[in-house]
């Protein structure tokens, strides 16, 4: 259908003696949403922390179209425009909703230091666009209002959808979300996963997901991926998955 | 009511445990051995009432927080005249109000308040620099004195081995600094907080006794004097010129009179601090700055967003350097003497309670704290025995009532595009 975004293969990650992700692969295509599900401690996490190079994978590639970025520290991953939230929101809680997007902006923003200083007019330029794209973003997560409130002081879903936003005003070629239902009331999923919708349909965004709620991964995703203690288990379309008797019983434990 | 008693009572004997051993003993030197005397009964009254006071006032807690809520809550100024003060335009007019007033008044006040005025001018420039690092970019730095250290000598070396002027040393001495700045900067990357104040205090007390141990270039713990002070476009401020020079008082055809010196360094501190102000507030609107504060916030989240922190780090530590470095060389010229003691660890102390007590990050914030700071001490000298005692009972009101600071940093409102409300 379309080219391959990001493609795993053989990912293992060790601790010491510990191996906490045991060749695991995932293909992601543009456009798509692609779910990785399992049970609490399977892996899920360490797997992102690879893939955003928050941690030194042991063995496996990593290819973001076609380029091997494993092994590359974080921050230059992120550049490359793989983008991730975390499962506990990690916002910058003292500053504004408007400057943590603007943050994120950096990397296409004029950052020369004399420019800035003196005010000049491409540097002006620059800044009016940022605010401008800011408030872009603002306004498709319902969030022009708290402009100037400090991230910390917003609500628990509003903090899910700025932290969400923000990774979008880097303009990614890849999204990963962490489990970002965790926490939400049932409204507020359902608001989640109508923006993740309007993502894909709208920014042609790619996105990886971690989540709990089967509700949830089963309706939007195009693929899902399942790993249990580390190992992948199994790999699918969502209805593969729903009848997979290896799942239900990883889930649900032996009858 | 017994356990209202029992800590009254205790409280007032903790006054007396306090209190008595401080103020109530002397301690004076007969011949060669040291007597113990008790001090005028005067004291001990003093020291008597302030723990009945202690006592009621335990006792009488809960009426008197009562008493305290029951009246009413007077607003020190009305809401019209608050909102007024923080407009914008505002604010600019009083910021220019002050600087305006800051240039006039030297010459009509006297020679000794536009010396301690300098001298505040100097803890600005200071506490503007480490607020960088502190305030903004959240990394506790308590060996700032010895970038200042680096630039109060850089100055005086090569005012003394190659009679280089103040104005070609001033930018040399940031550079300097700077560059010490970022030498220390690599190894402490990977630390925070606690473990990083303890690398930084390290680096300054390296820093001074390594100047006061090189004694054949620095002068040991003599140090370096006879700086030469900054001159006016060539022209110096002495009676008698050097050759080769034009005195000032010559050259504008008036009588010598030794205040103009001291004004023309007031003018000068003033100019430097007006600068560091001028380009860290610059700062604070550059997506550099904002960095530094989103380093303060999260760092992992910083890196997911592809801001490399090793950079934002870096530059924090070299820019709050640079600044110190141009306060030193501004120090050595106005001191016309450097020696290792005059950068010590409670130098560093000094600075980092300034920022604290101005209120993290805020700029306003940093020039009045240092005022309060520096002036206090001076307004205050017969008390100077109680110094310390004040400075301490100063941090303590300020953690209970203030402790965000006595002018807290204001989050920039962005003003979006408006947009007509339904």
């Amino acid at each position: 259908m379309s080219r391959e975004i990001l493609k795993v293969t053989g990912l293992s990650m060790r601790f010491g003696g510990l191996l906490a992700v045991n060749g695991v692969a995932l293909t992601v295509k543009e456009k798509q949403v692609v779910s990785m599900i399992g049970p609490n401690g399977a892996g899920k996490t360490t797997v992102f922390n690879c893939l955003t190079g928050f941690y030194q994978p042991t063995a496996g590639s990593i290819l973001l179209d076609g380029e091997p970025i494993q092994g590359l520290p974080g921050h230059k991953i992120a550049l490359k425009g793989v983008v991730r939230t975390f499962q506990n929101v990690r916002l910058f809680k003292d500053m504004t909703a408007v400057e943590n997007l603007l943050i994120a902006q950096h990397r296409h923003l004029n950052t020369n230091f004399l420019a800035g200083l003196f005010k000049t007019p491409g540097f002006r330029k620059s800044e009016r666009e940022a605010m401008e794209y800011a408030e872009y973003w603002l306004e498709k997560v319902n969030l022009k209002e708290f402009a100037n409130r400090p991230a910390g002081t917003l609500a628990y879903g509003q903090q899910r959808r700025l932290e969400i936003a923000r990774c979008m005003m880097t303009r990614p070629r890849i999204l990963m979300l962490d489990e970002p239902a965790a926490g939400l009331n049932p409204r507020e999923t359902e608001d989640l996963k109508a923006l993740i919708g309007v993502l894909r349909e709208e920014h042609n965004a790619t996105v990886l997901l971690i989540e709990h709620d089967m509700k949830l991964v089963m309706s939007i995703s195009d693929h899902i991926v399942v790993i249990n203690q580390g190992t992948p288990l199994a790999d699918g379309t969502p209805e593969q998955i729903r009848d997979n008797p290896e799942v239900i019983k990883a889930y649900l434990g032996e009858a | 009511m017994t356990r209202n008693l029992r800590q009254a009572l205790f409280s007032a004997l903790l006054v007396w445990a306090v209190a008595y051993p401080i103020l109530g003993l002397k301690l004076t030197i007969v011949g060669i051995n040291l007597e113990v005397h008790g001090t005028s009964p005067t004291t001990l009254m003093i020291i008597a009432a302030c723990s009945v006071l202690m006592f009621l006032r335990v006792l009488f807690d809960q009426q008197i927080s009562a008493a305290w809520k029951a009246s009413p809550n007077m607003p020190v100024i009305p809401a019209k005249a608050s909102n007024f003060l923080t407009l914008p335009t505002t604010q600019r007019w009083i910021i220019i109000a002050l600087i305006i007033g800051a240039l006039v008044w030297p010459f009509f006040g006297s020679r000794g308040a536009v010396d301690i005025a300098t001298l505040v001018l100097i803890y600005v420039m200071l506490g503007l620099g480490l607020n960088i690092v502190v305030g903004l970019a959240g990394l506790l730095d308590l060996g700032y004195v010895g970038f200042y250290a680096v630039g109060a000598y850089s100055y005086a070396l090569l005012s003394h081995y190659y009679g280089l002027s103040f104005w070609i040393c001033l930018p040399i001495a940031g550079l300097m600094a700077a560059s010490f700045g970022f030498l220390l900067g690599f190894p402490v990357l990977r630390l925070r907080g606690d473990y990083l104040a303890i690398v930084t205090l390290g680096f300054g007390e390296i820093i001074r006794l390594f100047l006061r141990n090189l004694t054949g270039l620095t002068g040991g713990p003599n140090g370096i004097s006879n700086i030469e002070k900054p001159t006016f476009f060539g022209l110096t401020f002495e009676r008698k010129a050097a050759e080769g020079l034009q005195t000032f008082h010559e050259y504008f055809g008036i009588e010598y009179n030794s205040i103009n010196k001291v004004i023309f360094l007031y003018l000068v501190a003033l100019l430097l601090a007006l600068f560091a102000l001028f380009v860290i507030n610059r700062l604070l609107r550059m997506p550099l700055g904002r960095a530094w504060e989103a380093l303060r916030e999260d760092e992992i989240a910083c890196r997911a967003l592809g801001l490399n922190p090793t950079v934002i780090k870096l530059s924090a530590f070299t820019l709050g350097a640079c600044f110190a470095g141009f306060a030193g060389s501004f120090f050595a010229a106005r001191q016309g003497l450097v020696t290792p003691e005059s950068f010590t660890f409670i130098e560093s102390a000094t600075i980092l309670a300034i920022v604290v007590l101005g209120g993290m990050g805020s700029q306003l914030g940093v020039v009045l704290a240092a005022t309060v700071m520096i002036l206090l001490p001076e307004l205050m000298r017969e008390f100077s025995e109680y110094r310390m005692l004040m400075f301490g009972a100063m941090m303590v009101l300020m953690m209970i009532w203030r402790p965000q600071g006595l002018l807290p940093m204001q989050r920039p409102v962005l003003q979006l595009k408006a947009e007509p409300r339904k």
